[in-house]
């Protein structure tokens, strides 16, 4: 639905000519996101640069009624920054400036649009760490990351995106700069509402400026990698591990369809008959303490029947391990034209169910899948493989999905480990939950948002 | 994806052929699944942060086009303009699509569907095929050239031409060359040397026209390492202009001519100081060739296997030893071509060069990989955008006070000339050939 003209005049005077966007083809770039979903143009695209910019963008898009969609770099797989097609896009990766890495107190200030890899590199010049790394981070922005309360590899350790949000500056419906959190270890002054937006994906207000929590980087590490004749084994391993008090970084899981796939791609030279593989990685302020924790971890895998270890001596050869998991979603998404990512996610110890759920429900509707993912932490990336230009084809996938998420669920897991739920799962929601929680979650809704204009279809409908 | 708003263009029979046509490059385009890694790494975006002016918003708008879910042919060729070619997001792109193959495709489709602009048509079909006529438009204006421009910048050699800033903006170039290398050098056609090779050169019009400097190094190392050389008199474009512009046709008469040339002379390397016509020959020639006789094909098939750059020339099949020097000297440090190192994965042995030369001293840049933003004809429609992303390089070049910044493209280095003349950096831009000619 094409913009009314002196609206769009409006909004080049909050943000500047420039940086007001009503052609076609402009709207169509800003119609998708990661997720496999059909694409729908917005009405008008805002791109503010200051806080005092995206108050007044959203302020003006409020009072007009105008559905808002807030976008990063629109990298998330829920498809919660596909806009409404009379809605805006409020664009928020030129609000993107860090504003302090404070060294004393292990904390940093940073606008909403930042990148997370950039973010995490400028931490790291000045000698500290921000863990959350999700799959996207190259591109991904901090604010998206907390609006999806992203993961990655260092969730079992170090947590994920929610556990350094130490508070936020929320832009409210009216437009106003809400303060909530704060830069001290200890804060119980307000509801945390900081910890209300992580996952919040863009449903209850648009973050401004973030204070994120930073902390001392590992001084030594050591990566393994464990091949296993039973995928049983390999989840007795990461109970193992759990169990003898040692929390590895990473703990990661291929199954054997994907295994034979990047062995496909790459001919790195994988075990192709190995029915999984994990590839750990230790790490702690000290060099013999890791050397301890590795050797029992190695104690572990092979007691519970690892038939082949192999340990990274130097960073060249822990760079080798890892290229197995690093090609994981690069040789699936070559293998067929549409990857379809899920993230469903079940206690630990459900690992070995839901693989060999996955695999049933695959040969069911005749689909090729590949199982990657978070071992540590249950959240397995179940990829089916396919073409969404076959229509039939994509209805069997559609099922599968389906089948999977009743799985996870009756494995007493959730449907989304980090990916979201946005329009893609959010007709799930209630079956995870229950009436009550869904319209509780509205009128939580409707409290901070009166006309249901941010991102309205997502999350809870 | 059928669930869309509808555009509101009518569907005309153009429309309906322009969608069709696109449609062939349908199975390319379907296998990105907007991941949107390409935005890490696009310099276009990078300095606009718009979405369309990404790889990914390109292939969703090409799909949109090609299902009649947009059909605004226009806007759509004004944003796949507004690439640099560069191929940075094809080395992240987790799906290997095919990146670069849909852009020329799409551009000649796209273009045959809007038509040529006469100056297009022009420069592709009336110049840059005819090397003769272009060669005596050149020769000329290099005569005149002292009439209408002045010095920018002494360090750099750089000149500016206020007069005619409404064409060519305000830009800092270096002249035309008083004698472009094909008037001192038209042919050769040598015995392999004492290296048993002998080598096809194809010094590319910007080396031929702007830096003939270039080439006589080049020819220096060759000669010097018992290299015959077969220079065919006449060499057109290789072609790349027209092909990003859209012109295939245009392109395809360009190589045309070059095959013909090329064909007689039997030699076991092509060697370009050019990294631009490096990739075009080896990597784009055989995307074209659709339609060639057979026997073209098995040429360009051949040429394939046989085009390099100098400096992977000199490393690779020459196998020069090239001890690093320490000692301390004028600081050097090397801008990465994205034809060199994206295309043809290039960079360490230019790097292996410098390193051994004596009296410098190497220092690597931060993003020496990041596209420099000259992009060909890019720079010259897009020449804000074009500075805007050079801005960066320059200010990463000037980070590591560098004496000389080196490189293996004479298309980067123009770009780089202007970016550090605009800022008044006394320093040397050169060619690696050069730098390494001069140690022999």
């Amino acid at each position: 639905m094409p913009i009314n003209p002196a609206l769009a005049k409006e909004f080049e005077n909050v943000v500047g000519k420039e940086q007001v966007f009503t052609e076609e083809a402009d709207l169509q770039s800003y119609s998708y996101d990661a997720a496999v979903l059909a694409p729908v143009r917005p009405a008008i695209v805002a791109a503010p640069t200051t806080q005092e910019q995206l108050c007044k963008t959203v302020r003006l898009a409020y009072e007009n009624g105008l559905p808002i969609t807030v976008r990063g770099s629109g990298t998330n797989l829920s498809g919660s920054t596909i806009p409404q097609g009379n809605g805006i896009v409020i664009l928020t990766n030129r609000v993107n400036k860090i504003l302090e890495i404070n060294e004393e107190d292990l904390y940093a200030v940073v606008e909403p649009g930042v990148i997370t890899a950039q973010f995490a590199a400028a931490v790291a010049a000045k000698g500290l760490f921000y863990p959350p790394d999700p799959g996207s981070q190259s591109v991904s922005t901090l604010g998206g990351n907390i609006a999806h309360n992203a993961g990655g590899l260092r969730g079992l350790k170090y947590g994920v995106t929610k556990d350094y949000v130490m508070g936020m500056e929320v832009v409210d419906y009216r437009g106003e700069l809400i303060k909530t959190g704060s830069r001290t270890v200890k804060y119980v002054t307000g509801y945390n509402m900081a910890a209300l937006m992580a996952a919040s994906e863009g449903t209850l207000g648009v973050f401004s400026n973030i204070v994120v929590k930073l902390v001392p980087p590992p001084k030594a590490s050591k990566a393994l990698l464990a091949e296993f004749d039973d995928v049983n084994k390999a989840s007795e391993t990461v109970a193992g591990i759990i169990a003898s008090h040692v929390v590895p970084c990473t703990l990661e899981f291929l199954d054997n369809n994907c295994i034979r796939y990047v062995e496909a791609d790459t001919k790195a030279g994988l075990p192709v008959d190995a029915a999984a593989l994990l590839l750990i990685e230790v790490d702690g302020g000290h060099t013999q303490l890791v050397e301890e924790d590795a050797d029992k971890v190695m104690g572990v895998c092979r007691k519970c029947g690892s038939t082949n270890i192999r340990v990274a001596q130097n960073a060249e050869e822990k760079f080798k391990i890892w290229e197995a998991r690093r090609n994981a979603l690069p040789a699936l998404a070559r293998a067929k034209p549409t990857t379809v990512l899920e993230d469903a996610t079940v206690p630990r110890s459900q690992v070995p169910a839901m693989v060999a759920a996955v695999n049933a429900i695959a040969k069911k509707y005749n689909l090729e899948v590949g199982t990657f993912g978070h071992a540590g932490d249950g959240n397995l990336h179940p990829t089916i493989l396919c073409d969404r230009r076959d229509k039939e084809e994509f209805a069997r996938v559609e099922a599968a999905v389906d089948e999977i998420f009743d799985v996870a669920l009756s494995l007493k897991g959730t449907l989304s480990g980090e990916h979201g739920i946005g329009k893609a799962k959010a007709k799930w929601m209630e079956k995870e939950t229950n009436r009550a929680t869904i319209e509780f979650n509205k009128n939580l809704r409707l409290a901070l948002d009166p006309k249901m204009l941010f991102n309205a279809g997502n999350k809870f409908v | 994806m059928s669930e869309h708003t509808p555009t509101q263009l009518p569907i005309t029979p153009e429309l309906q052929s322009l969608a069709a046509r696109l449609l062939k490059l349908d199975d390319l385009l379907i296998s990105c699944m907007r991941c949107g890694f390409c935005l890490a790494t696009c310099p276009v975006y990078g300095a606009t942060m718009k979405e369309a002016d990404a790889t990914r918003g390109k292939i969703a708008l090409l799909e949109y086009l090609s299902h009649h879910m947009t059909n605004d042919a226009e806007a759509v060729y004004d944003k796949l303009g507004r690439c640099l070619l560069c191929g940075s997001c094809q080395t992240t792109c987790p799906s290997g699509v095919r990146i670069m193959d849909i852009f020329l495709h799409a551009r000649g489709i796209v273009r045959d569907y809007l038509g040529l602009s006469s100056t297009e048509k022009f420069i592709f079909r009336g110049l840059l095929a005819r090397p003769g006529l272009f060669n005596a438009l050149l020769g000329i204006s290099a005569k005149f050239q002292g009439l209408f421009v002045k010095e920018a910048d002494a360090a750099l050699g750089t000149s500016k031409a206020p007069m005619f800033s409404s064409f060519i903006g305000e830009r800092h170039f270096p002249r035309l060359a008083s004698e472009p290398f094909h008037s001192k050098t038209p042919s050769l056609d040598e015995a392999a040397g004492s290296s048993g090779l002998r080598v096809a050169f194809f010094p590319g019009c910007v080396t031929d026209k702007i830096f003939p400097s270039v080439a006589d190094a080049t020819l220096k190392i060759l000669r010097k390492h018992g290299v015959g050389v077969f220079l065919p008199d006449n060499l057109a474009c290789c072609g790349i202009p027209a092909l990003s512009g859209g012109d295939i046709s245009a392109c395809q008469t360009m190589i045309r001519h070059n095959l013909n040339l090329l064909r007689p002379g039997k030699f076991d390397y092509l060697i370009t100081p050019c990294a631009t016509c490096a990739s075009t020959i080896k990597e784009y020639w055989p995307k074209v060739s659709e339609g060639f006789a057979p026997a073209d094909q098995e040429l360009i098939r051949s040429l394939h296997d046989k085009t390099t750059d100098i400096t992977a020339f000199l490393t690779d099949v020459l196998k020069v030893s090239l001890p690093v020097r320490e000692g301390g000297g004028k600081r050097v440090t090397y801008h990465d071509s994205c034809h060199l190192r994206k295309s043809l994965g290039v960079f360490s042995q230019p790097r292996a060069i410098l390193k051994s030369l004596p009296g410098f001293e190497y220092v690597e840049m931060a993003e020496a990989d990041r596209c420099c933003g000259s992009g060909g004809s890019f720079t010259l429609k897009h020449y804000d955008l074009s500075k805007n992303i050079g801005q960066r390089k320059r200010d990463n070049i000037a980070a590591v006070k560098p004496d000389t910044v080196a490189a293996a493209c004479p298309a980067c280095m123009m770009q780089l000339m202007d970016m550090l003349s605009q800022n008044g950096d006394a320093m040397k831009v050169r060619h690696v050939a050069e730098m390494y000619a001069e140690t022999l």
